[in-house]
C-alpha cells in the first residue's frame, strides 16, 4: 500500500511572498522524498466518545445568558478521498472568529466585541457516508497587518485526519461572492485554477425552514492510490 | 457525484489564532482537547519515559511562539496502536505556554517499525505556513539502528543531523530529548514530501 502525494497543482506552496509571513518561515531548501512506511500509512483514530453534545453547535456550546449574536448558517459537506469515496468516522475540528469579526484567542486585539455567548470552538464526527454538518455564526471579516487595509474574507478553519498521518488537512472555508477574496494572499496562494474549491457553496437542501441557511463544503483528502477496496 | 477524480482540498494556515480550537486545554479555554503534551495515558504502559523539548526557528533566527507541533509515533513495541486507553500515539502542542517558545512532550521512546530505527513523525503548522510541513525527528543515541535506517540514510549526510533529537539527563534524572526545529538558514530542518 502506498498513498497519493500532495498534489502540487492544487496545494498552495510554502513560499507565497504577498503573504509576508511566509518569507521567514517557509522551507528553503526542496522537500526530500520519502518512500512511505507504516509511519505514514496509519493515523490516530478518535470514537464517538470523544465528542459531546453540542460540539458540532456552535450556538449553542458557549452559552451563558442567551444565543450568540450573528447570522445562524449551517455548513455541511462529506469528506471524501480522491475517488470520492467517503472518509467515514473521520474527526473534524473548527475554528472561527465571531459575527463580529473576533476571534477568543487571547492574542488577537482587533477593536471588535467579543460575544460571551459564543466561543468559535467545535468538532464532529463524520458519518458512515462521509457527512459532517455544523451549526454556527456566520463569522466576520477582520483587519491584519499583512498589507495596508488587509482584512480577511470571512473564513471558517478546519482540521481533518482521514486516514492516515500524510492526509492530514488544515483548511479555510469560505463563502461565496466575498470581495475580499481577490485582496486576500492566504486564499491567492492557492493556484487559481483551484481555488474555487475552497468556496462554499449556498445550497437549499442544507438550509432548514425558519432557522438558518445552509453552506455545503466538501472536502477531499490525500487517498491510497491502489486498487479500491474497502475496509481499510 | 460521478466524477473520477476529486482534487485534493488545498491547504490553508493554521493561522495565528488556532489554540482555542486545536489546543484549548493547554492555553486554559474551557473545551477539552483532542491531545496535548503527555501521550501516556496510562502510567502502567511499557517503555522508556522520555521528554521531547525543542523550539521553532525561522529564517532570521527568531523563536517562533505561534507555531504548532503534532507528534505521532509507535509505542515501545513499535506498534502504532489505536488502543487510547495506555497510550496515545499522538500529541499536539503550540509554542505559545511555555517559556522561550518550547514544546515539551512527556512520552515514550518508541520501539522500531518494519525494521526502521526508532523515530516520531512530526508535523508543524503555523502561521505563514500555507501548508504544514513534515519532519522525522530520530535519536542521538541509537547510532547503530540510524545507520540502518532507509530513511534518515537518503537523506544528504551533512542534513542528517537536522533530524536528530540530541539526549540530555535533566537534573531531576529524567531523560530529554531535544529536538529544536529551522525553518530556513543553515541548519534547516529536513522536511519530507510525504
Amino acid at each position: 500500500m502506498s498513498q497519493n502525494k500532495r498534489d502540487w497543482d492544487v496545494q498552495p506552496p510554502f513560499l507565497y511572498p504577498d503573504y509576508k509571513s511566509t518569507v521567514l518561515r517557509a522551507p528553503s531548501r526542496p522537500l526530500v522524498p520519502i518512500k512511505h512506511t507504516l509511519s505514514e500509512l496509519t493515523g490516530p483514530v478518535y470514537g464517538h466518545d470523544l465528542i459531546r453534545p453540542f460540539d458540532n453547535d456552535l450556538t449553542m456550546n458557549a452559552r451563558v445568558n442567551g444565543a450568540p449574536l450573528g447570522e445562524r448558517i449551517i455548513v455541511a459537506g462529506k469528506v471524501t478521498d480522491e475517488r470520492g469515496r467517503p472518509i467515514s468516522n473521520t474527526l473534524v475540528e473548527l475554528w472561527q472568529a465571531n459575527a463580529s469579526g473576533r476571534y477568543v484567542h487571547k492574542v488577537d486585539q482587533h477593536d471588535a466585541p467579543l460575544d460571551p455567548n459564543f466561543f468559535g470552538g467545535g468538532r464532529c464526527l463524520t458519518d458512515s457516508e462521509g457527512n459532517y454538518k455544523f451549526y454556527t455564526i456566520k463569522p466576520g471579516a477582520y483587519p491584519w497587518g499583512n498589507h495596508p487595509k488587509a482584512w480577511r474574507p470571512n473564513h471558517i478553519h478546519f482540521s481533518l485526519f482521514g486516514n492516515q498521518i500524510t492526509s492530514r488537512l488544515v483548511t479555510q472555508m469560505y463563502f461565496p461572492g466575498d470581495p475580499l477574496l481577490d485582496y486576500d494572499p492566504v486564499f491567492q496562494g492557492v493556484p487559481e485554477k483551484y481555488r474555487h474549491l475552497l468556496i462554499s457553496n449556498f445550497d437549499l437542501g442544507v438550509t432548514e425552514q425558519d432557522f438558518a441557511i445552509g453552506f455545503r463544503f466538501d472536502m477531499v483528502l490525500r487517498g491510497d492510490n491502489e486498487t479500491p477496496f474497502e475496509n481499510r | 457525484m460521478s466524477q473520477d477524480k476529486f482534487y485534493q482540498t488545498p491547504s490553508q494556515t493554521v493561522g495565528p489564532y488556532f489554540a482555542y480550537g486545536l489546543t484549548p486545554k493547554q492555553y486554559l479555554y474551557n473545551f477539552p482537547s483532542i491531545a496535548d503534551g503527555n501521550l501516556i495515558i496510562n502510567d502502567e504502559v511499557s517503555g522508556e519515559r522520555i521528554t521531547i523539548s525543542g523550539q521553532v526557528y525561522d529564517g532570521n533566527g527568531h523563536l517562533i511562539p505561534d507555531a504548532m507541533i503534532e507528534l505521532w509515533q509507535a509505542d515501545a513495541e513499535g506498534n502504532y496502536s489505536k488502543d487510547l486507553s495506555m497510550f496515545h500515539g499522538f500529541g499536539r502542542l503550540g509554542t505559545g505556554t511555555i517559556k522561550d517558545s518550547k514544546f515539551e512532550f512527556q512520552t515514550i521512546k518508541p520501539g522500531r517499525v518494519d525494521g526502521q530505527a526508532p523515530h516520531i513523525n512530526v508535523i508543524v503548522f503555523m502561521r505563514g505556513q500555507l501548508t504544514h510541513t513534515y519532519t522525522r525527528l530520530y535519536f542521538s543515541d541509537e547510532t547503530e539502528a540510524n545507520s540502518q535506517d532507509p530513511v534518515l540514510q537518503s537523506v544528504e549526510e551533512d542534513r542528517r543531523n537536522t533530524l536528530l533529537a540530541t539526549k540530555t539527563i535533566r537534573p531531576d534524572g529524567t531523560t530529554c530529548y531535544v529536538f529544536n526545529i529551522y525553518m530556513q538558514g543553515p541548519n534547516e530542518t529536513v522536511f519530507f514530501d510525504v
